[in-house]
């Protein structure tokens, strides 16, 4: 338990000051109201944050259905279901597939918004603006579901407008059925997923751009430097802090290629050679089939590499001075 | 101010105008176009063709969706979801973030990393889902409030927020013999109208659109959200290319009338599904930006 650390910043009531001599029991019972108020949250943390994590000890073991809530009855198997893993005829596809969609969204979908917020910046009118970024917002107010029905809608052979358009300038004779078709399936993750965040998440860039001092650009003004120049020269070095730590978040994340969009848009599952990930590939042996410590494992090995890979990113920050923490 | 605008200037502005309208077009067509194949007569529809409006205008879609028991059932647990687990979320964060901010709290600091901690690891997919089964709450409607009722970063939010709110009007409280839980309720809620609005809407956002929470926790057709019933039947369109969601009533109906098909049926459930947002989202815009903003900054 702490003692003297938790009171030092300013003890403003004489009660507190008191309260340094008392026992930590005394004190505990003098406080026990606020105490009240933060041990509930403690207890549900606990349980629903900390208990999981504990649980994940049944990957190095025989997960047993019928042991329940005692997972010490299971018997310890060593490293077997991440070696079996490592072995799968899924394993390198698996891999591939994470690391290219990851890779995808990535170098889409983090430099999409900043882009974003640039141009919003030389708008003048603000009624345009206003409008712009109402209407880009939006869609990350969307569920999956409804974000893939779109997508469906939009792709589909049956009046689906991308089809019609296409068989209109005469790109194509007879309709494509997209989303049943392996060699377009990243494009489409990928450009749904910019749809989706790319208003929502140029809102942090823009409040950056904001505090830019606006004196910079009188003198570039004077100096005679283009649009093209000021926003390469000025805007974009001023924002790079903020622009690190997006980077550094991104990189922690970047085995995460995606769990709800792509079950949702590769629900053919002739899409599966381009489209299963580490996490959907968890869920379905996890959860359809029931391979509890084996999904385990391969869950545990993905954490493990994303906090490397973020702590990784972290020191390449500190080096740089915009240190996530 | 007079300024003489070079002609490189002229074209980025223009192409910078062109490129952000074209890009809230695309945003906003897909449910535009949506609008018009829900509202259109089904078998029409198939014909190819519908983009901005109706060709032959009919509410039958909208008919038949509203009469589907399964439907209404699905939206009534939807919006009982979003109410409970929004209320007691944003209470239980909030109390919680209260107690955290008082400087005297022995154990704060190690309460700090024992939270944070979780934000950066998890268990994971499956030992979560082994142990929301054996604490008993599959099947239940308690899978969706309990297992949330703390969100740490919204924790970490209000925390902020707080933090910000004179030290005095608390002290005075305390003089007048308010005690530490009136303060909460009698000044720091009441005067944290903003953050709670912006956390509420995001949380109420979320908690509706959930869908795979009671795909997997859920097996009770009467206890499943409307966004995981319209999953089924974008999954089914997908699969078999037939609405797998009607009942039998609904599919006697869709017999007699002949002019409906899945397709025209599934885009007006989606727009129904849509709407609670939509109409929540002007309200909801003058606070997220804010909110999006506290939460970027953190500690």
């Amino acid at each position: 338990m702490p003692q003297a650390t938790t009171e030092q910043p300013r003890p403003p009531a004489s009660r507190q000051l008191k309260a340094h001599n008392k026992s930590l029991i005394r004190r505990l019972g003098k406080q026990w109201d606020v105490q009240l108020m933060v041990i509930p949250g403690i207890i549900l943390v606990f349980i629903f944050s900390y208990l999981p994590m504990y649980g994940v000890l049944t990957g190095f073991m025989d997960y047993n259905l019928f042991t329940g809530a005692n997972i010490w009855e299971n018997p310890w198997v060593g490293f077997k279901h991440f070696v079996a893993f490592f072995n799968a005829p899924e394993f390198e596809r698996l891999i591939r597939n994470t690391i290219i969609i990851s890779l995808l969204k990535f170098f889409i979908g983090f430099p999409a918004p900043i882009i974003l917020a640039l141009m919003l910046n030389e708008v003048r009118h603000m009624m345009f603006k206003r409008v712009i970024q109402t209407i880009t917002y939006l869609p990350h107010f969307l569920s999956w579901v409804i974000v893939a029905g779109l997508t469906m809608a939009m792709l589909s052979t049956e009046n689906g407008s991308v089809n019609m358009i296409l068989q209109q300038v005469g790109a194509i004779d007879e309709p494509i059925n997209f989303l049943s078709l392996k060699q377009y399936f990243w494009s489409i993750l990928v450009s749904v997923n910019v749809w989706k965040e790319i208003g929502f998440a140029s809102i942090v860039y823009l409040a950056a751009i904001a505090s830019v001092d606006p004196h910079l650009y009188e003198a570039a003004d004077i100096d005679g430097a283009s649009k093209f120049k000021q926003i390469y020269l000025i805007t974009l070095p001023s924002i790079i802090p903020v622009v690190v730590i997006f980077m550094i978040l991104a990189i922690g994340n970047l085995l995460n290629a995606g769990f709800e969009d792509i079950l949702l848009l590769a629900a053919n599952p002739v899409l599966r050679p381009v489209s299963d990930v580490i996490d959907t590939y968890v869920y379905r042996v996890g959860l359809g089939t029931h391979r509890y410590s084996y999904a385990i494992a391969i869950g545990l090995f993905k954490a493990i590499i994303s906090i490397g890979m973020l702590t990784m990113a972290n020191y390449l920050a500190r080096r740089s001075g915009n240190s996530l923490w | 101010m007079l300024k003489r605008i070079s002609l490189s200037d002229k074209i980025v502005i223009v192409v910078i105008y062109v490129l952000l309208s074209l890009l809230a077009f695309t945003a906003l067509y897909p449910f535009w176009n949506a609008i018009a194949v829900s509202l259109n007569v089904g078998v029409d529809t198939a014909k190819g063709g519908i983009t901005f409006w109706p060709r032959q205008f009919t509410w039958e879609n909208y008919e038949i969706i509203l009469q589907d028991d399964r439907l209404i059932t699905g939206f009534m647990i939807s919006v009982a979801r979003v109410i409970v687990g929004t209320v007691s979320s944003i209470f239980m964060t909030a109390l919680l973030a209260f107690g955290m901010t008082r400087t005297y709290l022995i154990g704060r600091n190690y309460y700090m990393v024992f939270f944070i901690f979780t934000m950066y690891f998890s268990g994971g997919l499956i030992p979560t889902y082994l142990l929301n089964r054996s604490l008993g709450l599959m099947d239940t409607f308690l899978v969706f409030i309990i297992p949330s009722l703390i969100s740490v970063w919204n924790m970490i939010i209000f925390r902020t927020f707080f933090k910000t709110l004179p030290a005095g009007l608390e002290e005075s409280a305390n003089i007048d013999g308010c005690s530490t839980w009136g303060v909460f309720f009698r000044i720091i809620l009441p005067l944290s109208g903003p953050v709670i609005a912006t956390l509420a809407l995001l949380t109420a956002v979320g908690h509706w659109n959930d869908w795979f929470l009671p795909s997997i926790y859920i097996t009770n057709e009467k206890l499943l959200p409307i966004q995981t019933i319209l999953r089924q039947t974008l999954n089914a369109n997908i699969v078999t290319g037939q609405s797998a969601v009607l009942d039998s009533a609904s599919a006697a109906l869709l017999q007699k009338t002949k002019q409906i098909t899945s397709k025209s049926l599934t885009m007006a459930m989606m727009i129904v599904v849509t709407m609670p947002i939509i109409l929540v989202y002007p309200f909801l815009q003058k606070y997220f930006v804010k909110g999006v903003l506290v939460g970027s900054l953190k500690e």
